[in-house]
């Protein structure tokens, strides 16, 4: 292989990111040695297997992801905002769309998900951390080495160019001869190893480490979404990791799977993964569904308003997820048996949905409702999400299908779902959840702002892409003739896109504001609000609860401090944790050099990479770690300290 | 050291690879269609439920009423799965 062909050349943009990249990359280590900082990362970051630390870095990593999604979605709003535009050419823009849509999906809106999951699910059911720690880190690492190789695609060998579904026969080596999709197959594949151990990770978790007395019905609704969300990852990942597995056989080992001769299917590709897929909206969905719940019940002051239907809703939904995959190729040329039967399904998942939507309706009413960000988002959600959902039964029908189906009304349509239902809630759970970790409140005027030039440029980007959808204009298209009319609506929607990265910008300026100068929160319970996680001082300890809290009902922290009865009695005991170690990270790190070999078909660094991982796994296999205990003085001793009571 | 070696656990880990050889025979044999079939179900029956016997210890939790909730969302995902593949690509395509 030559150099030329390693590098991606021949486009200035891509000459500036390998500088940025370099001088970033030189940047860290010198940066780190300067201010002295290597030891601290390494001990309090790189070999945690703490659950809040995991977290942080979780939705740390999603926020990048997000900005790197973003930096293509804005190119991509600004190459078609008028017609014939030359910004980028064919290929360029095949490569920026389906990596928006990868990075978005899988490492924003997932990690964004997990990372709030870990933060919080461990706090709310009252535990000291998750049930497997050290998995816990290594589905970490995996994650982010996942994240890495993908991203490092658009510098190093080209990214993946078929859609963010990578459909074959498009995807096959005969049609996308670069590495690109190599990057997809493998990239995806680790990321999802990762995923899939935190869906076994959490469902231990909320079903064995619950504080005494929490049963299932008395589960905060977040704590509900999550181990629901978690059942699916669980049952629909292996899908996920049999069809990369066998488009990596196709690609690099010269099988047919998924070939249209020699008894290969290409739409097989196109089933498997939307088998998967489709399970995946739900995944990012159901614990945005539990954020609000928590939200909205907070900030209303009442109880959520009809607890056993949220339930069964979501249970309905988890099952009903896996039934409706089909409608993602209703023109693939099936029959009229088996779109009729998907149409039906995928209408059936909107009534749960539906459900939830006016138990959230009911929550509000007669509510003291305070507006606060979380909040806004979450009142935001509402009719934004109803506008994607009514669209969305518009897209079951079959027959309509047939009009809609690849053309703008589509994109518009799942950014309305994802970015209120899933992009939304992350943005209220960060604000809502960020003074538990750090211990003090994004600043909310800010917030606010934040907010409101987010919604609105959310709307001016993507209500027009409905009507240029229905006007005809199909998606994926990189640039359009004036005499289509298409280029005044795609002017307006990269204006929106503008307006989405100021709100963006906005919001970070708000943490480095809030990190400087909001005044810090010593109550450990800012919002006044009903669940187990506030009941602990901000930061949280390590050890995250003194003692462990009983319970006895739903919302169990709203009655202790109405009624005024402590949450746990007794005297302090001694608290066992388990300790730090390198090897998720080291893990990562072998992981990444895998895939990135195997990307390349290297096949003997490949090989070496993969003794590694597994000399890491023999090496945990003999390895003693019992944890360690922190004793009763100590615990005394931060317990004062985090009371302020001793400096 | 004798109680400490996992023999169990290896004897299942061979054998589990042997099933695999046995299944991958039916490609390099020229067999009928019948017969490589039955050796494919009978191989993929056994080394299922070695996977989930030895390695996955089902059975080994006294709570039933769990074990039972997880096959059945189990078999609903795998039915679902493969009899809608099948409805889908084969039998509802024209």
């Amino acid at each position: 292989m030559k150099w030329d062909e390693f590098f991606v050349t021949g486009e200035p943009m891509i000459y500036a990111s390998m500088v940025a990249i370099a001088v970033v990359s030189l940047a860290i280590p010198i940066g780190l040695t300067y201010f002295k900082k290597w030891g601290y990362l390494w001990n309090e970051w790189l070999t945690t297997v703490d659950h809040k630390r995991i977290g942080v870095m979780y939705i740390l990593s999603a926020l990048l992801m997000l900005f790197r999604g973003g930096v293509d979605a804005l190119l991509m709003r600004a190459q078609t905002a008028r017609p014939e535009n030359g910004l980028l050419d064919a290929q360029h823009y095949n490569e920026i769309f389906t990596t928006h849509g990868v990075v978005m999906i899988l490492f924003m809106a997932m990690p964004f998900v997990i990372g709030l999951m870990n933060v919080v699910i461990p706090l709310q059911i009252g535990a000291r951390d998750v049930a497997f720690p050290r998995l816990n880190a290594i589905s970490f690492w995996l994650f982010f080495a996942g994240a890495m190789l993908f991203n490092i695609s658009f510098v190093i060998g080209g990214s993946p160019d078929a859609g963010w579904t990578a459909y074959f026969p498009l995807a096959s080596p005969e049609f996308s001869p670069t590495v690109g999709n190599n990057y997809y197959s493998l990239a995806l594949q680790i990321s999802g190893i990762g995923t899939l151990m935190t869906g076994i990770n959490f469902i231990v978790t909320i079903l064995k480490m619950r504080a005494p007395g929490m049963k299932l019905m008395k589960m905060p609704m977040f704590t509900w979404s999550v181990l629901i969300t978690n059942v699916i990852i669980v049952f629909a990942f292996p899908v996920l990791t049999v069809a990369l597995a066998l488009m990596m056989f196709d690609r690099q080992f010269g099988t047919q799977f998924f070939a249209m001769q020699n008894g290969g299917m290409d739409m097989l590709w196109a089933n498997l993964f939307w088998i998967w897929g489709h399970p995946e909206v739900y995944i990012v969905i159901l614990p945005a569904f539990g954020i609000y719940s928590e939200i909205i019940s907070t900030f209303a002051r009442k109880n959520l308003y009809g607890y056993k239907s949220m339930v069964i809703s979501m249970v309905a939904i988890s099952m009903l997820s896996f039934v409706v995959w089909a409608h993602h190729f209703y023109t693939m040329g099936h029959g009229v048996m088996v779109n009729s039967v998907f149409s039906i399904t995928t209408m059936a998942i909107a009534v749960p949905t539906g459900v939830k939507i006016f138990n959230w309706l009911l929550t509000l009413r007669k509510g003291k409702i305070e507006f606060t960000t979380p909040m806004l988002y979450s009142l935001a959600f509402i009719p934004i999400f109803t506008i994607g959902g009514v669209t969305g039964v518009m897209l079951a029908m079959a027959s309509a299908d047939y009009q809609y189906h690849n053309t703008m009304f589509l994109v518009a349509h799942f950014h309305y779902v994802l970015i209120p239902g899933t992009v939304f809630a992350v943005i209220a759970g960060f604000y809502y959840w960020f003074p538990k970790v750090f211990g003090f409140r994004l600043n909310e005027r800010l917030g606010k702002l934040s907010f409101w030039v987010i919604v609105v440029s959310f709307n001016v980007t993507f209500f027009p892409l409905f009507i240029l959808g229905l006007n005809g204009m199909t998606r994926r298209m990189y640039t359009y003739s004036a005499s289509t009319g298409f280029g005044p609506l795609n002017l307006i929607s990269a204006i929106g896109a503008v307006g989405l990265a100021i709100g963006f910008i906005i919001l970070v300026y708000n943490i480095y504001w809030s990190v400087r100068y909001s005044p810090r929160d010593t109550t450990g319970d800012p919002w006044n609000a009903r669940t187990l996680e506030w009941s602990t001082h901000s930061p949280v300890p390590v050890y995250n609860f003194a003692k462990v809290p009983t319970v006895d009902s739903l919302d169990a922290f709203w009655f202790s401090k109405k009624n005024k009865t402590p949450l746990a009695e007794g005297a302090y005991e001694p608290i066992h944790m388990p300790s730090n170690s390198g090897m998720p990270f080291i893990m990562g790190i072998a992981f990444f050099f895998a895939g990135f070999f195997l990307v390349f078909s290297w096949w003997l660094p490949a090989i070496i990479a993969g003794l590694v991982i597994l000399g890491t796994m023999a090496f945990r296999t003999f390895e003693r770690d019992h944890g360690y205990h922190i004793s009763v003085e100590e615990i005394e001793r931060t317990e004062e300290a985090l009371r302020g009571e001793r400096k | 050291m004798k109680q400490l070696f996992p023999l169990p656990h290896v004897m299942g880990f061979v054998f589990s690879l042997i099933l695999s050889l046995v299944a991958l025979a039916v490609v390099y044999f020229d067999l009928s269609y019948t017969a490589g079939m039955t050796i494919l179900l009978i191989t993929a029956i056994v080394q299922a439920s070695l996977q989930l016997l030895l390695f996955m210890h089902i059975g080994e939790n006294s709570d039933r009423s769990t074990l039972y909730t997880n096959i059945a969302y189990a078999l609903f995902v795998g039915v679902v799965t493969i009899l809608g593949t099948l409805f889908t690509m084969v039998w509802g395509y024209n």
